[in-house]
């Protein structure tokens, strides 16, 4: 097989404009970190079953290890980088401190973009419903308790 | 671009040629110019797993993904006809009224997690054939129709001789599935849809599909399929015709789901034994079919 060329890719993460230039074969997780150097996004399993990877694109949670980076021009993304403002932690963020909704925290930025994506879109979730939704991801930690709890908490703060 | 960020050599998937189509003559025109050296790129939760793990090592990708002319969902009178881009999360709620709307809402819950839901693909799970995909399985149920695109024009397939064995379609590698048109179930069809999986969002070990046309309390036309069984979803015709004529009770459905049970083709692997699947081809049938008239 003849050696790959990198192409130029541009890509929009959390209103930023990054210019990259990855081989096709690059997932869109491994730019995010090692071409974005926006390394809060994490791997965990890299097929898609854990996702601790997850992040929002166009506002809807997606697995960035199933996905390449040159499918991705025009896609308006956000990583967990986006969610604080400054020191000020977002409502999700705030609420998996307050409830102990983490513990080694590889999931957790995962767990943050996924409640994000949902929450934005189904503000009053009912509880089956945001069951089956965290379960979407893995957390070997907390026995998902906590985290039920802290988007939980999240939603109610965010509704205001 | 960060400079000074590690950048390592190494990658999950092996290389590939990246197309980006823009319209689908010209997905067509790659399929055709590469054939089976090249892969579809739909939404890509199926194939992107396979290749990080380097099982597929397609050397060409053709991305569809921009293909808006492939998202669609139109009713023509009696057949509901879904463009192959169509995301799995579009059918959480019913995307017609009646028993089909509902039926595909059913089934639409037990496609893995949301974020695959919103990335996979109708057609490209119709296309990547897992014996277990729910999309296989209502396909077969609802006697759908497959059509596909090449550079020699394109044909249609019905569900019943697309899918093959594992993996395996009809699909030639020239061709590119663009719609499935399913016939819709006409209004007092009741719908039913069962499956057993060790963890929510795991691929089924067994499911089971029905609709019984059942106006008066006995049934008329019933179909069952059955997904994770065998090698290909399936139908079990003995007990489709075993209830039809029958009034639906308690005993008439554990019947069928005995005749069902014993009828099929069951395999066994690491997950459970062919004996195991027979079980739950058993229990999950008289399930749905409670499920259907119960609703």
């Amino acid at each position: 097989m003849s050696e790959r060329t990198k192409v130029e890719v541009t890509l929009a993460v959390n209103g930023r404009s990054y210019r990259v230039r990855v081989e096709p074969r690059r997932t869109l997780a491994d730019t995010l970190r090692d071409d974005c150097g926006l390394t809060g996004t994490h791997l965990g399993c890299e097929h898609g079953v854990c996702g601790a990877c997850t992040i929002l694109a166009d506002g809807q949670p997606v697995r960035a290890c199933l996905m390449f980076a040159v499918q991705c021009e025009g896609m308006e993304l956000r990583t967990v980088e986006d969610l604080a403002d400054g020191d000020r932690l977002h409502p999700i963020q705030q609420a998996f401190w307050e409830n102990h909704g983490l513990q080694c925290g590889f999931c957790t930025p995962g767990f943050l973009m996924l409640s994000a994506g949902y929450l934005e879109q189904n503000p009053d979730p009912d509880e089956d419903e945001l069951r089956a939704v965290l379960s979407s991801n893995l957390c070997r930690c907390t026995g998902y308790q906590n985290i039920l709890k802290s988007v939980r908490q999240a939603a109610e703060v965010m509704r205001g | 671009m960060a400079p000074g960020y590690y950048t390592p050599a190494l990658m999950k998937p092996a290389p590939f040629d990246y197309h980006q189509a823009r319209s689908v003559s010209e997905a067509v025109a790659h399929l055709g110019e590469y054939g089976y050296e090249a892969k579809v790129l739909a939404g890509g939760q199926s194939l992107v797993p396979a290749m990080n793990f380097r099982l597929a090592r397609p050397a060409v990708l053709v991305d569809i993904n921009p293909l808006d002319e492939l998202d669609y969902l139109d009713e023509d009178g009696d057949t509901l006809r879904i463009g192959a881009m169509v995301r799995h999360v579009t059918f959480e709620q019913p995307v017609t009224k009646g028993p089909t709307g509902r039926l595909l809402a059913m089934a639409a819950h037990h496609v893995g997690h949301l974020p695959i839901r919103i990335r996979g693909t109708f057609g490209g799970s119709l296309a990547h054939a897992d014996p277990a995909a729910e999309w296989c399985v209502i396909a077969l149920l609802l006697d759908a129709e497959l059509s596909t695109r090449s550079l020699s024009g394109g044909r249609d397939i019905p569900a019943a001789g697309f899918f093959q064995t594992v993996f395996t379609t009809a699909l030639e590698p020239e061709e590119l599935l663009v719609e499935a048109r399913l016939p819709k179930l006409s209004q007092h069809t009741r719908v039913g849809f069962q499956q057993f999986s060790r963890r929510a969002g795991d691929f089924a070990l067994t499911m089971a599909a029905v609709a019984l046309e059942s106006d008066d309390g006995r049934v008329g036309n019933a179909r069952i399929a059955l997904g994770g069984v065998s090698d290909r979803p399936l139908r079990a015709p003995e007990a489709e015709q075993a209830l039809e004529g029958q009034v639906a009770t308690e005993e008439s459905f554990r019947a069928a789901a005995e005749i069902a049970a014993l009828e099929i083709d069951a395999i066994g692997d690491i997950h459970g034994s062919a004996d195991y699947r027979r079980d739950l081809v058993r229990a999950l049938t008289r399930r749905a079919l409670e499920q259907a008239i119960a609703a």
